[in-house]
């Protein structure tokens, strides 16, 4: 069982096996979650730059809080603050932080393709953290671990991927992510929210109607309406977005009994899901996604920063 | 070996007589030894019977140090630790009648190699007991840099805050790294450093036996991967 990646960026360069070991490397982190002392000094040392150039609050706090419980040293980047706002280019930015002599820099960015570049002129170890409508792989993986953890074989599940497609970078990664581990994947979106080529991010199915797909959902994966990337009105309002494509209490009834519901936050209540549905004890997983993205970010850095060579040994 | 009642000159030969040598063993060398994964078998150093005795005289020896087994608790390291840890918990309840709390702890978290060697697989750590005030016996199969128990003892501290915190170890093979002793041993086996001093055990290997190994190029002293090799 080899891991050997630096990067975490693009999600299709990890196989089934890559992503299973995350999975189960997360799982061993819950002990640590649950302890008096929530911190482990396996990163001790370690630097680690938080470079968000754009709005995230929870993504950051995330990995802020990994890191923390892992010992690392981090450092955070980028906002109104950077010196890109003076005129610096991305890549003496890059390099400045390198001059740091810091080891693994998280990305977040406007602009597909820039954790990409980052790698490229670093040589720390790189995870994207959300690059424009391109790839947001630490979510996929979270979501991943979710679902796994309720559902215990993610192989041959049914997910539907619900909403706005086109704009959503989480579908970048999660949809080819979802494919890698075998399962089917429905994506349900009005016409004007689906990317001009859906059939790139590789879903099985694509329909627009989410009343006739979702009998055979084991997990309803409800995307968030970006209400600041709208532009042009895909649809007359919010209100019809919700009878349509809302998950709401009225549309349980069509659900499996053991159909899960997945949101990657933050949700607009009352448009992509109602607040029966987003508390639903028995289906609602979306605060158990909210700790996953703390194990499974920590399982990431763990496994990116260990080992230079197989170990023989536990 | 002194002790083990074999003769010194035909212990490689020896080893593979014994029958219990080896499933996994397939690639006869020039020296009549066997190659494995982890390197040649020089030498089986204990047997299940003789681990089964230092178990037992173990477990006497923890209960007469601590005075009963009343505040005793058992951790073992995984990934033979926590099953020797196991035994010793059954022999003190047969002694005592007293069903001693009993954890595992893997360390991954807690190594000072993790930069070069990760951890193929991170094991679980169960602790569900309070560790707060008790005397704690760690358990290890082999001793030898002294590294695991250190991390050991850190991970150890994270968790809770022991009375006291002993060791037992199944086999201590010298070449200490650290200022660190075992309370309780079942053998001194002198290796060199270029061997390997593997616990395999009936649960994860079929066979309960202590080998020395001959290390080939690119293999690391440790405990035996679970399952065997």
């Amino acid at each position: 069982m080899a891991f050997n990646h630096k990067h975490l960026i693009d999600i299709t360069e990890y196989s089934a096996d890559d992503i299973m070991t995350v999975l189960e490397t997360a799982v061993r982190f819950k002990e640590v979650n649950e302890r008096r002392i929530k911190q482990v000094p396996t990163l001790k040392g370690v630097t680690v730059v938080n470079m968000f150039n754009e709005p995230s609050t929870r993504t950051r706090s995330s990995f802020e809080i990994a890191e923390k419980r892992l010992s690392a040293n981090s450092l955070n980047f980028g906002g109104s603050s950077t010196s890109t706002v003076k005129g610096e280019s991305l890549v003496d930015t890059v390099e400045t932080l390198c001059a740091y002599k810091i080891d693994m820099i998280i990305v977040r960015d406007k602009h597909a393709g820039v954790p990409r570049k980052i790698a490229d002129v670093s040589g720390a170890h790189v995870i994207d953290a959300g690059d424009g409508k391109h790839q947001h792989p630490t979510q996929a993986l979270l979501d991943l671990y979710s679902i796994w953890e309720v559902k215990s074989d993610l192989a041959g599940l049914k997910v539907g991927v619900v909403g706005d497609i086109g704009h959503s970078r989480v579908c970048g990664s999660l949809i080819p992510a979802l494919k890698i581990m075998g399962c089917e994947v429905t994506v349900v979106a009005p016409p004007t929210l689906l990317p001009a080529r859906p059939d790139v991010l590789g879903a099985d199915h694509v329909t627009t109607k989410l009343d006739e797909v979702l009998p055979d959902l084991d997990v309803v994966y409800m995307l968030r309406i970006q209400r600041e990337r709208l532009e042009g009105a895909p649809y007359p309002s919010l209100r019809e977005y919700n009878m349509l494509y809302g998950l709401t209490k009225d549309r349980e009834p069509l659900m499996r009994p053991d159909a899960l519901i997945c949101h990657p936050g933050p949700i607009n209540r009352g448009v992509e899901l109602d607040s029966y549905m987003a508390d639903h004890p028995k289906r609602s997983v979306i605060l158990d996604q909210v700790y996953a993205g703390i194990l499974t970010r920590m399982a990431e850095m763990y496994l990116l920063l260990g080992g230079s060579e197989d170990g023989l040994t536990a | 070996m002194p002790g083990d009642g074999r003769p010194h000159g035909g212990e490689r030969e020896g080893a593979n007589r014994r029958g219990g040598v080896r499933v996994a063993c397939t690639i006869p060398n020039e020296r009549g030894g066997c190659m494995t994964e982890a390197g040649t078998v020089k030498t089986v150093c204990m047997d299940a019977d003789e681990i089964e005795r230092s178990l037992t005289r173990i477990a006497h020896q923890i209960l007469e140090t601590n005075k009963g087994a009343g505040n005793i608790a058992l951790v073992g390291i995984v990934t033979r630790g926590d099953l020797l840890a196991k035994r010793l918990a059954e022999k003190i309840e047969a002694i005592e009648g007293t069903k001693v709390p009993l954890g595992k702890l893997d360390i991954s978290f807690y190594r000072d190699d993790f930069a070069t060697h990760l951890a193929p697989e991170v094991h679980s750590t169960d602790i569900f007991f309070d560790l707060d005030g008790k005397d704690v016996v760690l358990v290890d199969d082999v001793l030898y840099t002294g590294r695991t128990i250190r991390a050991a003892l850190d991970a150890l501290m994270d968790i809770g805050r022991p009375a006291t915190v002993q060791l037992a170890v199944l086999v201590d093979r010298g070449h200490r790294e650290l200022p660190i002793r075992a309370d309780f041993v079942g053998k001194n086996v002198p290796s060199s450093a270029d061997e390997n001093v593997r616990l395999f055990l009936e649960e994860t290997d079929g066979k309960s036996e202590v080998e020395i190994l001959e290390m080939t190029p690119g293999s690391r002293a440790g405990s035996a991967p679970l399952g065997g090799e």
